[in-house]
């Protein structure tokens, strides 16, 4: 048996969370205030997942405000990145438009959280 | 080749440039930094000293006399803001004898008006001071003036009566050529037939680059404390206190634009180029404050260091260092005081020699404040703003400084091409958030202005990147 | 003089917000005067998600909160000023605005302060050392990369830990840089948890508690700092120094609420939050003038901020139509264990959201409200931390002499 601690990142409540393991097997997870931070821990033991937030380069060349439509694999975050970074739009962003239908292979597409300015 | 070439953009430098621009002379001004007013002109308590401290009979005593007669209508003529605001030395029990002896010495430099001041009269005008304080030494005629400000508009004005200015020249070759001297910076060279020196805390070794190797100034680090505007009433007038064998002590004062200042420091080092704040320095820089003005705020926007170039003389070094060659070397405190009539004196012996001849009829000698509309009544700044839209929007919230002041400034002589330049001249970043909002969008109009890549707006010049490059990398 | 009913001074969070309830509490001619070319405030440039959990129940990204209030602003037809500052406001509502148009001064029915804050810049720090390029607050970096597109930083040190600093740490990562380390003076962070473990623990990236930045080096571009560790006076310890050799730092250190025009209108700021005092209407001294959102106390959660500016939007409304309740007010005392209190004042014989901070971090505390004596109201938390602001809802007695906002630890 051993113990895993984790802090939730899903609200700003950020609670302590206690996973009691049996090899792979879960035997409690202890300390969430909600259902969330379960499933929060579950996935941190199975495969993390993370929003990733970042810009893309705008039609003018300015940094529009960019987001991930779910949480991806902390794993392919930089992979995610390297993508993000050479996009480059046909025409000026609008706010909420998908810009990247499959982001780096994680089946998420990437969305415009911003208007690009006129 | 040019009838003078001024060696140093300081005060001194700029005033001298100025002087002689309004003379048909050929001038150009070499400056080792990326801009003007980058050493002790940039960095100093930009105190107007009445001209009571100076030994009588040295050239610090003249010359610091002279200089703050001439500052007032100087100021007002370049756009400059000076405050007459005056200046005490306040002494504790035990004092009154260094009082009295600085008053003796005031009177005997020419300083007039001067008054003791008793504990109750003292206290009537500076109600802040210490309780513990006796006596003061009263000098109505000293004042404040923001010194890079001066220097920034001395050589503005100059430059505008067409006294060419190089930046990031820094000399370190002088060539006797017979009719003239080259000079150089690295394999870059002006001619000039007339030299003048002045170099700051380099002096030393331009006069010796020409062969004179008299002169030896050694760095005096003065640290200091600039506290917000909210605190700039603390003091109405400088308040120094009464010298003792532990040195000088710290003022408090008023800056000229509103904030309060105190300092310097006293400690001489050896690296000409170490600006460092101590912990310790900053630490006597209060302590010192409060022993004058106990309940000094601790409200402290920012802390710097200037380097006070001290000669081997105990006085200003003036002298020929070679036969068309002036240097003014060792100009500390009160060589800010003292620079205009430093420039006059360089004007007359340049004409009595016969470089300067002939005035220009039609020589620029005004300047417009660099910043402006912030002290405007309501219908003066409408009436500026319905003639350009630009003086209406504030970018530097803190100083209220607007777009159209900043854009004035990257069109005028001297053409600032850093962030700490257009601090400098119109104050942009110079308040309370230390250009926390508005760095970017002054890098921004920089990079506009000058029409250089955004990525190569430095603080200062060359090796002082703000940034690393575009985070999505270049066009493709 | 042109005459409006309300005006806001302020387009960011907290004034979006203030003009919507004032709308929706039946008055039309709001005005939201904002600085910059757009509203939104600094949420503009916070790109991360964590927004919008308590008032929205999803997680949004800054600019999509943002976006949510402006649509509510734009769907009223409430007028919005933008590139247009407010350099004055008289106590008889008398507001001055700068623009490209020219001065003009506006008669407010009721004025609405909502400027937000600033980050604490080094000077105020008095950290000992050169004055190269390179030092930023994290905002500025943040702009810098999330607005202007350019990276301020390679290798990166961060002073404090709140949670711009901890943002921008893994903002920096994503684009390429090497954050080395985050140092927080005090022996706790001032950020939320869930920043510490998504910015720095996904990055491997070290949280070190009792440092701080105790030199800068550097002469024209910043080569390194030194840090020291702290004792529990916050006093460097001699011979813990440690040298990093990094071309950027960042500061994290704290927030001032810009109350510039607050004091142009004389207004006393309250030395614990560096804001006005105000009522349960978030309505200062001054009769007529408001005050919510970072203005006021800094906030650590976008949602309490347009929390609170409902209350002063709907309150400036009420005033203006003459139905705002009377003068009968009662002082908050922040008692044992609690930093300040966000109402200062409340009004008897109505309930009162009361926002508090900690004075320290502790576990398992119950906070209550306590009038003459008799306990109010109270709440258990598991943790108490002064990086997290809290709030209760108080129904403030019609006869009580005292009001005190207490913490204990739970029975």
């Amino acid at each position: 048996m051993k113990e895993k601690r984790y802090t939730c990142i899903i609200c700003p409540s950020g609670c302590e969370i206690t996973a009691v393991l049996d090899g792979e097997k879960i035997v409690s997870i202890t300390g969430n205030t909600c259902k969330r931070g379960e499933a929060y821990v579950k996935n941190e033991l199975t495969c993390p997942m993370r929003t990733l937030t970042t810009t893309v380069r705008g039609f003018s060349g300015r940094p529009v405000a960019v987001r991930t439509a779910d949480a991806i694999p902390k794993a392919k975050l930089f992979e995610a990145m390297a993508e993000v970074n050479a996009f480059r739009p046909a025409r000026p962003v609008r706010f909420g438009e998908t810009l990247i239908a499959d982001l780096a292979a994680t089946g998420v597409p990437l969305i415009a959280t911003a208007n690009e300015e006129a | 080749m040019y009838d003078i070439l001024i060696i140093g953009g300081g005060v001194v430098g700029s005033l001298c440039a100025e002087a002689f621009s309004g003379y048909g002379a050929s001038v150009r001004v070499l400056e080792a930094q990326s801009d003007v007013a980058m050493g002790a002109s940039g960095a100093n308590s930009g105190i107007v000293h009445a001209g009571f401290d100076a030994k009588p009979g040295s050239l610090k005593a003249r010359f610091n006399v002279e200089g703050a007669c001439l500052m007032p209508a100087l100021c007002a003529r370049l756009g400059v803001k000076y405050v007459n605001n005056g200046s005490l030395v306040v002494g504790f029990p035990g004092d009154e004898g260094a009082i009295r002896a600085l008053y003796e010495r005031g009177k005997e430099n020419g300083v007039a008006p001067l008054e003791i001041l008793d504990a109750a009269r003292l206290r009537e005008l500076e109600p802040n001071v210490s309780p513990e304080a006796t006596v003061a030494l009263y000098a109505p005629s000293a004042g404040i003036v923001c010194p890079y400000s001066l220097t920034v508009a001395a050589l503005g004005v100059a430059m505008d009566n067409g006294v060419k200015l190089s930046l990031d020249f820094r000399v370190d070759r002088i060539e006797d050529r017979g009719d003239c001297y080259r000079v150089f910076s690295g394999e870059r060279f002006f001619d000039g037939r007339y030299l003048v020196n002045c170099a700051g805390l380099y002096a030393d070794e331009v006069a010796a680059m020409a062969g004179d190797n008299s002169v030896k100034i050694t760095p005096r680090s003065g640290e200091y404390l600039l506290l917000d505007r909210r605190c700039g009433k603390t003091v109405s007038r400088t308040v120094f206190v009464a010298p003792t064998k532990m040195g000088k002590g710290i003022l408090v004062s008023p800056t000229a634009d509103g904030n309060l200042i105190l300092g310097p420091t006293s400690l001489d080092i050896e690296d000409k180029e170490d600006k460092r704040t101590t912990g310790e320095g900053l630490a006597r820089v209060l302590d010192g404050a409060k022993r004058s003005v106990p309940g000094v705020p601790s409200a402290v926007i920012t802390s710097f260091t200037g380097l006070r170039a001290v000669g081997n003389t105990g006085d200003f070094i003036i002298k020929k260092s070679a036969p068309r060659m002036l240097t003014f070397a060792g100009i500390e405190s009160p060589g800010l005081t003292s620079a205009p009539a430093l420039a006059g004196y360089a004007e007359k012996t340049l004409c009595d020699e016969g470089i300067l001849a002939e005035k220009k009829q039609d020589a620029v000698s005004f300047r417009r404040p660099a910043r402006f509309m912030a002290e405007l009544s309501a219908a003066e700044k409408d009436a500026w703003i319905k003639k350009d839209p630009a003086y209406g929007r504030i970018v530097c919230r803190c100083e209220e400084v607007t777009e159209g002041e900043i854009r004035d400034a990257l069109r005028e002589n001297p053409v600032p091409r850093t962030l700490d330049g257009i601090k400098r001249r119109v104050r942009a970043g110079m308040g309370r958030c230390q250009g926390g909002f508005c760095s970017p969008v002054v890098m921004r109009m920089i990079s506009d202005e000058l029409g250089i890549p955004f990525s190569d707006v430095t603080k200062r010049g060359p090796g002082s990147p703000l940034t690393f490059g575009k985070t999505k990398g270049e066009d493709r | 003089m042109k005459e409006r009913s309300v005006l806001i001074v302020g387009g960011g969070p907290a004034g979006l917000a203030a003009a919507v309830a004032a709308y929706d509490a039946g008055v039309r001619d709001v005005l939201i005067v904002e600085r910059d070319s757009r509203v939104g405030g600094i949420l503009k440039q916070c790109i991360h998600p964590g927004f919008g959990l308590h008032r929205f129940g999803c997680e949004l990204t800054g600019p999509e909160y943002a976006e949510r209030y402006a649509e509510e602003v734009r769907r009223r037809g409430i007028e919005v000023m933008t590139e247009t500052f407010v350099t004055g406001v008289t106590p008889e509502r008398v507001v001055t605005l700068q623009s490209r148009e020219g001065i003009e001064e506006i008669r407010a029915g009721a004025v609405v302060l909502a400027m937000g804050c600033r980050e604490r810049p080094r000077g105020a720090l008095n950290i000992p050392g050169t004055r190269p390029a390179g030092i930023y607050t994290a905002g500025t970096a943040q702009r810098l990369i999330n607005v202007e597109g350019y990276l301020p930083g390679r290798r990166v040190v961060i002073l404090g830990s709140g949670d711009i600093g901890l943002i921008t740490a893994r903002r920096m990562t994503l684009e390429g840089a090497k954050v080395l380390a985050v140092c927080e003076l005090l022996p706790y962070s001032g950020g939320l948890a869930r920043n510490i473990e998504q910015c720095l623990n996904d990055f491997d990236i070290p949280l070190l508690l009792s440092h701080t930045v105790t030199e800068i080096h550097g002469r024209e571009r910043l080569t390194g700092v030194t840090v020291s560790k702290v004792d529990e006076n916050r006093r460097p310890i001699p011979g813990t120094e440690r040298y990093f050799e990094c071309d950027t730092l960042l500061l994290s250190v704290g927030l001032i609420p810009e109350n510039e025009l607050t004091e142009k209108l004389g207004l006393p700021l309250d030395r614990r939050t560096g804001g006005a005092a105000v009522d349960t209407d978030r309505q200062t001294a001054i009769p007529g003038v408001f005050a919510c959102g970072n203005v006021l106390h800094v906030h650590d959660l976008v949602d309490y901020v347009s929390g609170e500016a409902e209350l002063a939007g709907k309150a400036a409304a009420a005033y203006v139509k003459g139905e705002l309740g009377g003068e009968e007010k009662l002082a908050v005392t922040a008692g044992a264990g609690i930093r300040y209190t966000v109402p200062q004042r409340v009004r008897r014989g109505e309930t009162a959201e009361v926002y508090f901070r900690f004075c320290d971090v502790s576990r398992k505390v119950e906070v209550y409200a306590e009038a003459d004596g008799t306990p109010l109201v109270s709440k258990k938390l598991l943790r108490a931390a002064p990086g997290e602001m809290q709030k209760l809802k108080v129904p403030v007695p019609a006869d009580s002499a005292n009001l005190t906002i207490k913490m204990r630890p739970q029975a």
